[in-house]
């Protein structure tokens, strides 16, 4: 069954007729063509396809389109700026090679993001907590961790 | 200079902006999905597959079945084909199996206009089974009355090697006397790679060719193998690598592609794809072998290691894949690291059974091996009565290594000094001391475990790699490799490398990642730790062409020789003087449009690579365990590699994390567990253990740089190494905080709890903490 639905993504307001069963990452990725937003699974354990919906963090893959009639929705194409320039957390993970084969990074940069809304500052600990949620193959989380620091650390690591 | 600078990934912007496309961020919008229908048994036969409901499933466009694919047994492992025919990788599988050898095998397909049509129908075919008993262990499968799992292969087993060095025999040794005994079986589970992005690709039909789009390691040879599967030629074969979101050597297998390429040809070329779900990925791909080592071995009093004994057992699952080639390099480990001053004997067996296929998985064979070795080394050390660092130090590879039967040798060596910055950085001879004597419930130990490995898989086969070098109009290079970027940062380190050998700076040089049969030069793709010495060879050799090519230009161009020129900084530059002759810009333009003499400059290469070199290292780790939950806390780690010059130490540094982080996967909590009618029981990531970052403590990697003169900038492997020695140190420094001997991988709160409930450590009735 189709149901319309009206949802605000990356600052563009678009009515949809979608599937009732359909996942907000297929929409996403099928329909939109935000295809940073990654599968790693399917099924809510890896955290590839998180994205914020009205500013907060979910597994998209879990998360039916239908439910975010009316919200805001934010993927990593929602934080380019008109100049290409790139967010501080965007920048830290690349100037601490915290990116290796990159299928988790857009991920953990939506978490990032609704982490830097909160104003807050973490010791790293508490981003280990924060994080444990993406799945990281590549980097044993090390140098991502030190990007996270490096703009939502107590005492960052110069 | 490029060598040794910390260059930015030249693919971090692309992945920070989610604009790097990966292979199911390109499936063409009339794109039909295939489900492949796997079998509910784990040994037997389908005598028949009735799919007339499953063909009612609105959506439903084909079902296939393994009764109707082409009569052609291929190969799957990434390996360069060997035109010496007893050499060749083992044919043991059709594109559909009606034989049934692995709970899951792939015994039909359909193809639907969308998945879920696609997995209902999957669901409603009906098979009818002729089921033989599951053979789960090497020893079921070597049992007289054990159903033959490939008729070629009598008792199942795939193949077995043996040798033997020095003069002597050990059983005569041993009765000798005089001598300290010591034996143990070791064993290593199953493990899963988990590359985040799951094995996927499409397939579609341009003008008589197929053209398939894939998340591979090693795009030239799934090209071959397709080619093999199909009974297709070659050249109507094009085979497209997209960027990839990790491999770990699953991806070093030829997995989906050829079926993928069947099921475009059986629906007029239209595209379809084949994306595995996470489940199918950890179940029905590859694992790293389960492998079970039984090893002896005898001192003398001064801890002087005379003799050893190797028995293998590799549990291979149900299709050859890499097969034996895994064994032997365990079996290679045991040989190499340590030297025996009478006799090495050594025997290995790799035997089909019914449990997931075992492939190539970072290490290949070496991370199983080195657990066997230092994990006896240590138990040897102990019984001894030394102090393991010393005995390793004693008895070790050393400077000058070469293996007797392979050849290869240590061109470089820094193993002793990693050990000695190791022991530092973990203040070993304090810690030893003071964990020597603990009592109570929770209790910390430090141990420690060295490894070496082989950069490249010459001479066991070919290595070749090619590189070509186009310049722009504007002075900027286009740089394409058949060598592939997975995740580790290879097209950083290549178009560093392109800058060094040209002169060209690594801004202007532009690489290209999406490998294409069509465009890029051959090379057999990223495994083995080969590319950045392998394929490095091949950027090197061409960029010296290119820069000929170039200077022979401007030569003709400004009337001074050649030889007295050379490109610094993008520009032709006096040799003497490092004055600017002619910007590279000026240069192209007029190489491009001159009415006198136009010319395209490229230059290509192919360097054939009859070098190989042991990279080595050490892993020092401080834990804590908590004995009545069983719980190790890892303290502190720190690996140290002797893997020559660094390319780039950042990423290099980055590199090394990712494998220590595998590597306490695997020694705490990984393991795919397979029940009785081998079915894997924990094939999700969240029931399968992978380290979240809350698991991982803060990772140290340090490095003893020593270049090597045989890597093409002083370097040798490093993409595999960092995941070897973290599991057997982790188990020798939990022997040094309980002196309990734990043989059997992982190390999970379970397994210690059992053992210490019957070693009296934990208080049970009857029995109080010792
Ligand atoms: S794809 Fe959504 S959590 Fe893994
Ligand atoms: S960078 Fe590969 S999974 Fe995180």
């Amino acid at each position: 069954m189709l149901k319309i639905i009206h949802m605000n993504v990356n600052g563009k307001e678009v009515e949809l007729a979608v599937d009732i069963r359909e996942s907000l990452a297929d929409t996403l990725r099928d329909r939109l063509g935000l295809t940073s937003v990654k599968k790693g699974c399917g099924v809510g354990e890896c955290g590839a396809c998180t994205v914020l919906v009205d500013g907060t963090s979910v597994d998209s893959c879990i998360y039916l389109t239908v439910w975010a009639e009316g919200k805001r929705v934010l993927t990593v194409e929602g934080l380019r700026s008109g100049d290409g320039g790139l967010t501080p957390i965007q920048q830290a993970f690349i100037d601490e090679a915290a990116v290796q084969c990159g299928f988790c990074t857009p991920g953990l940069i939506m978490t990032a993001v609704e982490l830097s809304g909160t104003g807050k500052t973490y010791t790293r600990d508490e981003l280990r907590r924060l994080i444990s949620g993406h799945l990281c193959r590549c980097t044993g989380y090390e140098n991502i961790l030190n990007a996270f620091e490096k703009i939502f650390g107590k005492n960052p690591k110069t | 200079m490029e060598i040794g600078k910390n260059r930015r990934r030249v693919d971090a912007w692309a992945k920070v902006t989610g604009t790097a496309k990966y292979t199911a961020d390109l499936y063409p919008a009339n794109c039909l999905t295939a489900k492949v229908i796997r079998s509910t048994i784990a040994n037997g036969r389908v005598v028949s597959m009735d799919v007339r409901e499953a063909l009612k499933v609105p959506g439903v466009v084909k079902i296939v079945t393994c009764f109707d694919v082409p009569d052609i047994q291929f190969p799957t492992p990434g390996h360069p084909w060997s035109v010496e025919k007893s050499h060749q990788d083992i044919a043991d599988r059709k594109l559909l199996n009606e034989r049934v050898r692995v709970y899951g095998d792939d015994i039909g397909a359909v193809i639907a206009e969308d998945e879920l049509a696609a997995e209902k129908a999957a669901r409603l075919v009906r098979v009818t089974y002729e089921t033989y008993e599951p053979l789960l262990s090497v020893e079921a499968a070597m049992a007289p009355e054990a159903s033959r799992i490939h008729e070629e292969k009598p008792g199942n087993i795939v193949a077995s090697s043996g040798f033997k060095i020095g003069e002597g025999d050990f059983d005569r040794l041993k009765e000798d006397g005089g001598l300290i005994y010591v034996s143990g079986t070791y064993t290593t589970q199953s493990v899963q790679h988990c590359h985040l992005e799951v094995p996927v690709s499409f397939a579609y039909m341009e003008a008589g060719r197929i053209v398939v789009v894939t998340s591979t390691q090693i795009p030239h040879i799934v090209r071959r193998v397709i080619s093999q599967a199909l009974g297709m030629d070659m050249g109507k074969i094009r085979v497209i690598k997209p960027y990839v979101g990790g491999g770990f050597g699953n991806k070093q297998d030829v997995l989906y592609e050829p079926l993928n390429a069947f099921l475009a040809t059986l629906v007029g070329g239209r595209p379809v794809k084949i994306e595995l779900s996470r489940e199918e990925t950890l179940g029905c791909t590859r694992v790293r072998h389960a492998i079970t080592f039984k090893l002896e071995g005898l001192a003398d009093k001064e801890g002087n290691l005379i003799a050893r004994r190797f028995t293998g057992y590799s549990n291979q699952g149900g299709y050859a894949s890499h097969a034996h080639a895994i064994m032997a390099n365990a079996a290679n480990i045991f040989k190499q690291l340590y030297q025996d001053k009478g006799v090495l004997e050594s025997k290995s067996y790799t035997v089909y059974t019914n449990i997931p296929t075992g492939g190539a998985m970072r290490g290949y064979g070496i991370p199983q091996g080195d657990f066997g070795t230092e994990a006896f080394i240590e138990d040897m050390a102990w019984a001894v009565g030394m102090d393991p660092l010393e005995f390793r130090l004693k008895n070790c590879m050393k400077a000058g290594y070469k293996d007797p039967h392979l050849g290869i040798a240590c061109y470089s060596y820094g193993l002793k000094d990693c050990m000695e910055k190791g022991r530092a950085y973990i203040h070993w001879d304090e810690k030893r001391e003071a964990y020597a004597h603990q009592t109570g419930p929770v209790r910390r130990g430090v141990g420690m475990a060295i490894f070496c490995y082989k950069t490249g898989v010459h001479p066991i086969s070919l290595e070749t790699a090619s590189c070509r070098m186009i310049l722009n109009q504007d002075g900027s290079m286009q740089l394409q490799m058949g060598a592939a970027e997975i995740g580790q940062g290879a097209d950083t380190v290549f178009t560093q490398m392109a800058a060094e050998s040209t002169g060209i700076s690594a801004e202007k040089i532009h690489i290209q990642t999406f490998q294409d049969t069509d465009v890029s030069p051959f090379d057999t793709g990223a495994y083995a730790s080969r590319q950045t010495y392998v394929s490095g060879k091949a950027i090197r050799k061409t960029g010296l062409l290119f820069k000929s090519k170039i200077l022979a230009y401007a030569s003709e161009k400004l009337h001074i020789p050649g030889d007295g020129m050379d490109i610094r900084d993008d520009a032709v530059v006096d040799k003497e003087s490092g004055d600017i002759l002619l910007t590279l810009g000026a240069l192209a333009e007029e190489a491009f449009y001159s009415l006198d003499h136009s010319v395209h400059i490229t230059a290509e290469a192919t360097s054939h690579c009859k070098d190989n070199t042991f990279a080595t290292g050490a892993c020092f780790v401080e834990l804590e365990v908590d004995i009545p939950v069983g719980k190790i806390k890892i303290r502190d780690i720190i690996n140290v590699h002797d893997s020559g010059r660094l390319i780039n130490p950042k990423l290099a540094e980055a590199q090394v994390h990712g494998g220590m982080s595998m590597g306490l996967g695997y020694a705490l909590g990984e393991k795919l567990i397979i029940d009785d009618q081998g079915r894997p029981r924990n094939a999700d990531l969240l029931d399968y253990k992978m380290p979240t970052a809350m698991d991982t403590p803060d990772l140290h990697a340090a490095f003893v740089e020593i270049a090597d003169e045989t890597g093409p900038y002083g370097n040798k492997a490093l993409g595999e190494p960092p995941a070897i020695p973290v599991a057997p140190a982790v188990r020798n420094a939990l022997l040094h905080a309980t002196g309990i001997h734990f043989n059997a991988l992982p190390l999970d709160p379970q397994t210690l709890v059992e053992r210490f409930m019957k070693e009296g450590l934990i208080e049970t009735e009857g029995t109080a903490y010792v």
